[in-house]
């Protein structure tokens, strides 16, 4: 692609110029996203943006717009300064830790890792063979889709700074607990053998060492480009949803049957999210609507959670290395652990 | 050279071969490409996120998709 190629060859003049000119650009397009719409949409097109199909269409083209520029902005900066972050630091910082101290840094790492669940089994491989103990290899696998760069940048741009540092807290305590639990049922009895008789042979290469800041930029930008092509129909779908929502549905029904009073609304949430294969992207515009329509956040939080930490794809291949026992013990565990934190949510935070 | 590209065969792994077969091409290498999918096979490298790009048995890019020149200028010396 031409434009890897430029960066690729930038001069340090040319590389901060750039980027400062691509901040700004970014900077203008969502100052200008709010009155494009309403212009357009108001004054030109002549909608009505109170009646349900005005706020709907509206929802639905400015929300895109938002979330596309939130992603791209998040996505990029938080690729970046992954770069001086890798697997192979993180295995080796985890490799010396004890069960406890070790789930506490494994979910950490798992944030600010750069990391894609399509790697989960050599990674699992890695951890395990260089002797890292099994709990502590599910805190960071369970941390990592969960708290990722994506929710938090939807959670930030959609709802501020509240709900999305309980949301990391949430999904870190998860992860730590989740994994503990996990790592004292002795679980190395229902893993693969040949994950232990595998020999780490060769040097490993450190991705994240002796990048320049081209390297980094392009890295960021390659990021941008794979996420968006990959999220983009959940992405549409999502914000159809919401917008459909946003539009059409009866707030009245939604406050009676999974408003706070209704205690089974959050088991329920879950148990809708756990086989639903999105991401927070496909998501979260749904949580949006649905919050502007009066259910609780710990709800709308637990069933965004149990969409993005549990997908099936993602267990099919961890299969290659867990036995049926210890996946099936894998979702219970967390499945009940994002049903707690629903319900310690909805204590917490007035609907 | 024997090119090995290491991953279960997602899109990035083919977008890998792809690559380092028009770098070998335009270097005019003599190059035998292999593809490994084997799980235990690629952890023996040391790989944690595929795919990952070995020549001559050394690890040479793992996690990422490099572009065309990058895998050009790896490949070049090693002519």
């Amino acid at each position: 692609m031409a434009v890897m190629e430029r960066v690729h060859r930038a001069t340090t003049r040319q590389r901060w110029a750039g980027l400062i000119i691509a901040a700004l650009a970014w900077w203008a397009l969502y100052s200008a996203n709010l009155p494009f719409w309403n212009w357009l949409l108001g004054d030109v097109a002549g909608l009505d943006l109170d009646t349900r199909l005005g706020s709907g269409v509206h929802f639905f083209l400015y929300d895109t717009v938002k979330i596309l520029l939130l992603l791209t902005g998040i996505i990029f900066i938080v690729t970046v300064l992954r770069s001086f972050m890798s697997v192979e630091r993180t295995r080796a910082i985890l490799g010396g830790k004890r069960e406890g101290v070790g789930n506490v840094a494994a979910a950490a790492l798992g944030v600010v890792t750069p990391f894609c669940s399509c790697s989960a089994v050599p990674a699992f491989i890695g951890f395990v063979a260089a002797g890292v103990p099994v709990g502590v290899t599910l805190s960071f696998l369970i941390a990592s889709p969960l708290v990722n760069e994506v929710a938090i940048a939807l959670l930030l741009g959609l709802f501020g700074w509240g709900p999305t540092l309980l949301y990391i807290g949430a999904g870190l305590t998860i992860a730590i607990v989740a994994g503990f639990i996990l790592g004292r049922m002795r679980p190395e009895r229902w893993i693969e053998p040949f994950v232990f008789e595998t020999t780490l042979g060769g040097q490993a290469v450190d991705p994240g060492y002796a990048l320049t800041w081209n390297d980094r930029i392009q890295m960021g930008l390659e990021e941008v480009r794979d996420i968006l092509r990959k999220i983009w129909p959940y992405l549409l779908v999502g914000i159809g949803i919401g917008a459909a929502i946003h539009g059409w549905a009866p707030e009245q029904w939604f406050a009676e049957h999974a408003g706070p009073e209704n205690l089974f609304a959050v088991p329920l949430a879950v148990l809708l999210g756990v086989p639903l294969y999105s991401n927070a992207a496909g998501v979260l515009p749904m949580v949006e609507a649905l919050s502007d329509k009066g259910l609780p956040m710990g709800t709308l939080l637990a069933f965004m959670m149990a969409t993005v930490a549990l997908s099936l794809p993602e267990m099919i291949l961890l299969r290659r290395v867990l036995k049926p026992r210890l996946i099936a013990m894998f979702i219970g565990v967390v499945t009940v652990g994002i049903i707690t934190v629903g319900y310690l949510f909805n204590a917490v935070i007035p609907a | 050279m024997h090119i090995k590209i290491l991953g279960p065969g997602c899109a990035n792994c083919t977008n890998l071969e792809r690559i380092a077969r028009e770098a070998a091409t335009e270097l005019g290498l003599d190059a035998t490409f292999e593809k490994v999918t084997d799980y235990g096979a690629i952890a023996g490298y040391g790989v944690m996120r595929t795919p990952g790009l070995v020549v001559d048995e050394k690890l040479l890019v793992s996690g990422r998709v490099p572009t065309a020149s990058a895998v050009k200028e790896l490949l070049a010396p090693l002519a």
